[in-house]
């Protein structure tokens, strides 16, 4: 709330261009960086927006005008002009940059918990659904007596009576 | 000397709240009436005390004063009126301010509004109202004074960030704070109910408004913090899954839980101790927002509005309010009675399958967001968890939900008919997978979980039309007397419609947007043409200018689809004077199938200027969706069963169960 929820991303901005003082704003990815071949260009964007600006807060190379940003996107792209797996891409990047780079962490024992706590808090929702459905008597829905020949016309007498001025009756 | 009648006007906020906090409580305790109207005059002279103060602060900002350090590191005198007026809540101590005085406006409401409430109820919420404004009234006096003079006052500020100067973001706080704030609301309500250890229907009546209200402000207010990156950070990104963003994301997926389970607990009298748990979790995690955004945890990287022993004040207040809450609902939550029972298949069971949907997803945006916090503080490791992580664990707990949603309006409260819904949905879910169809075909390649995801919006759309349509009887009863029916349906129901119309209609927004936009990144020299989704782009060049407080750079662009002029897009690069720093606008031309955006880059050393052109295709759905649910709440409100203060519709129509 520094009022604004972009507002770490513009006082990144800041603090770069402070440094950089009055320099006119770097362009994400730069016309010059797009690969000539189109599929390794897609590759390239595909992997860049699962990598993240190791100076920016939260944001991906694809995304971000940083010049370290910059150069990872070439970096990248260079690999696979080198002829690299996108796999065989990520492990070079992460060989230098460790985990920190990937936006999507890996499954490790550090990650586990993560990656299994949407499961987790499902399962415990259900646990306690089915916990609170057992605290319910089910006798009540369940086992109410049927109603007699007498009740049942009782009934419809009832609800002929006053279907006309009942309007929203669901 | 306007900003000292503000500083001793927030001080005696401060006492006005300590007797608000202590006095109608007691009272509450030993049953003396006097002691609990108390509360009411306090809340409403807090207010009053709170706007003079905000008042004071805005004067100090419109008029420039810069022997208040709070002005002067935030204003600028070049700056024009309206910036200068948002500057107020535009940096940390004066956006405090705001969250004060929007809970001293509930607290007030409360008051002046809630006289049909019982009194010791009404003692019990404006006392832990009160006493949050006096935690945060006292973090504010002590660490964060918007009043605070420099001596010598410097002859000019320092200005607004630039990037904040903008209408759309000028009004997203204020909103969003509503939204945090006005769940306080519901918090009250809930440690008022568990202080009296009783709880009925007519507390979740009472509670629902506010909620609503409440949940209303925080959809606009995160919708034009999206609006806002989409057309001002230069890509074209709506969302970004940053931790900002879920700091206010978390309190909406919960507050949408907290609408939907104290329906239930005011028609049928069930969900009652997960309501109340839920009022206190939402609210707890706007205080974690509060937390999040203030305490500069989340980076340690940059230095703006970051203050750590401001940090750890507020986490201290939220470990108390939430914490305390927890620990008087562990307490107390054994006392309330369980009731209403119900068939798994039932509106009911719908709305608790939402709940369980909704609470689960915004766990995993909690442990998203918090993780790496976590496990760098446990073991130094450091890991990102960006948007990947959040599409994959998501959107897969979206799915059903979105699914189930136009179920859930259609079925019966206790048993449900699961196959007569089902066959009223025919049409629409027919329908939804015909377009989809149609779309797919025409619109080419594209992720295949894509046409999924859009005919679950049709579907979430159609159902609602059909949910208003059956409620109307549409095919029971005569033509005239459709008619009669459907515009004397309850506007709740038109809420309720609109709302989920309006879900539907976002969610085709994001599958445009994210599955089927085009991209193109080209260097242009004066002359020269681009062409992007059909639309013919002509570069005709760039144009200096000065506009009040920064110089700018327009480029002109004459834009033709099959040799027809269009438009002339002027998308721009601007230099703010002070701070120095840039910014982007782009051009959009917004067309029914989706905005032509042109961002405008650097000069290339090849000659010619780097352009990102993209086409958006149906983007503007995901704000009008939000507008539009901001609109079924707005109606919703104005029900006269959930009108603030009310009374119990009239009992003359016993056998019309209120459906919504």
């Amino acid at each position: 709330m520094v009022t604004l929820w972009r507002a770490t991303l513009s006082a990144l901005i800041g603090v770069m261009f402070l440094a950089a003082a009055g320099t006119p704003p770097v362009f994400a990815v730069q016309p010059d960086e797009v690969l000539s071949d189109a599929s390794l260009e897609k590759r390239a964007r595909s992997l860049s927006a699962g990598l993240r600006c190791l100076v920016c807060q939260n944001q991906s190379i694809d995304d971000s005008d940083a010049p370290l940003a910059k150069d990872l996107r070439v970096l990248v792209r260079e690999r696979l002009v080198a002829g690299d797996s996108d796999q065989q891409v990520i492990d070079y990047v992460v060989a230098r940059y460790g985990d920190f780079v990937l936006l999507k962490p890996p499954m490790n024992t550090h990650t586990l918990l993560l990656w299994i706590a949407p499961f987790l808090a499902l399962a415990g929702a259900v646990v306690v659904i089915l916990r609170g459905m057992r605290a319910q008597p089910p006798t009540t829905i369940a086992t109410a007596a049927p109603l007699s020949a007498r009740e049942e016309e009782e009934l419809d007498r009832l609800i002929k009576s006053s279907r006309g001025p009942d309007t929203s009756s669901r | 000397m306007v900003v000292e009648i503000g500083h001793f006007a927030l001080i005696l906020a401060l006492v006005v709240a300590t007797a608000q906090m202590i006095v109608p409580m007691w009272g509450a305790q030993v049953r003396d009436a006097r002691l609990m109207a108390v509360g009411d005059s306090a809340a409403v002279v807090q207010f009053a005390l709170l706007i003079i103060s905000f008042l004071a602060l805005m004067h100090a900002f419109v008029t420039s004063d810069f022997s208040v350090l709070n002005v002067a590191d935030n204003s600028h005198s070049e700056k024009p009126l309206i910036y200068r007026i948002a500057g107020v809540w535009g940096n940390h101590e004066g956006s405090m301010l705001l969250w004060v005085l929007i809970l001293g406006l509930f607290g007030a409401a409360v008051a002046l509004y809630g006289r049909h409430l019982p009194a010791t109820l009404r003692a019990n919420v404006l006392g832990v109202q009160a006493s949050i404004a006096v935690a945060f009234l006292l973090f504010m006096l002590f660490t964060s004074n918007p009043f605070e003079r420099v001596d010598p006052a410097p002859f000019e500020g320092r200005g607004l960030n630039p990037i904040l100067q903008d209408p759309a973001l000028a009004f997203h706080p204020p909103f969003l704070y509503a939204g945090y704030v006005g769940f306080s609301m519901a918090f009250s309500f809930a440690v008022a109910a568990l202080i009296e250890g009783r709880i009925d229907a007519a507390w979740a009546r009472w509670v629902r408004p506010w909620t609503l209200a409440a949940w209303m402000c925080l959809t606009l207010g995160i919708a034009m913090g999206s609006w806002w990156a989409y057309y001002e950070l230069g890509w074209g990104g709506w969302w970004f899954w940053d931790p900002v963003e879920n700091a206010s994301f978390m309190p909406w997926l919960a507050g949408t839980a907290l609408l939907h389970s104290a329906l239930v607990m005011e028609k049928r009298d069930a969900l009652k101790v997960w309501t109340i748990l839920l009022a206190i979790l939402t609210f707890s995690l706007s205080l974690m927002g509060t937390f999040l955004v203030r305490s500069g945890v989340l980076t340690s990287v940059h230095a703006f509005a970051v203050d750590p022993d401001r940090g750890i004040v507020i986490l201290t207040i939220m470990m108390f309010f939430t914490g305390g809450g927890l620990a008087l609902f562990a307490w107390r939550a054994g006392a309330l009675r369980q009731g209403g029972l119900f068939a798994p298949i039932s509106r009911e069971g719908s709305l608790v399958l939402n709940n369980v949907l909704l609470s689960v997803a915004c766990a995993t945006v909690l442990v998203g967001t918090l993780y790496p916090l976590a496990l760098e503080g446990i073991t130094g490791e450091k890991i990102s968890v960006g948007p990947p992580f959040f599409n994959m664990t998501f959107i897969p707990l979206m799915l059903p939900l979105l699914f189930a949603m136009p179920f859930g309006p259609l079925l019966a409260w206790k048993r449900g008919d699961a196959r007569a819904v089902a066959q009223r949905l025919a049409f629409a879910g027919g329908l939804a997978v015909l377009v989809t169809i149609g779309v797919a075909a025409l619109s080419g390649p594209g992720p295949w979980l894509a046409p999924l995801c859009a005919a679950l919006g049709l579907f979430v759309l159609f159902g609602a039309i059909t949910d208003l349509l059956s409620r109307a009887r549409l095919g029971d009863v005569g033509r005239a007397e459709f008619l009669r029916r459907i515009i004397s349906l309850p506007r709740s129901a038109y809420g309720t419609a609109l709302a989920h119309a309006g879900i539907g209609i976002m969610v085709m927004g994001i599958v445009g947007t994210s599955a089927y936009q085009t991209e193109k990144i080209v260097a242009l020299k004066p002359g020269e043409r681009a062409e992007v989704a059909g639309y013919d782009l002509l570069f005709k060049g760039i144009t200096p200018t000065k506009g009040p407080n920064y110089s700018e750079q327009i480029a002109e662009f004459e834009v033709t689809r099959n040799g027809s002029p269009v438009t002339t897009l002027l998308p721009s690069k601007r230099l703010y004077n002070a701070p120095p720093q840039p910014t982007t606008e782009a051009g959009i031309y917004p067309a029914w199938t989706g905005d032509l955006y042109v961002a405008l880059g650097d000069e290339q050393p090849s000659g010619g200027v780097a352009l990102r052109l993209y086409f958006h295709p149906f983007v503007r759905f995901i704000w009008i969706g939000a507008v539009i649910m901001f609109i079924g709440g707005m109606i919703s409100l104005t029900d006269r069963r959930l009108r603030v203060g009310a009374p119990q519709r009239a009992r003359s129509r016993p056998a019309a169960v209120p459906a919504e």
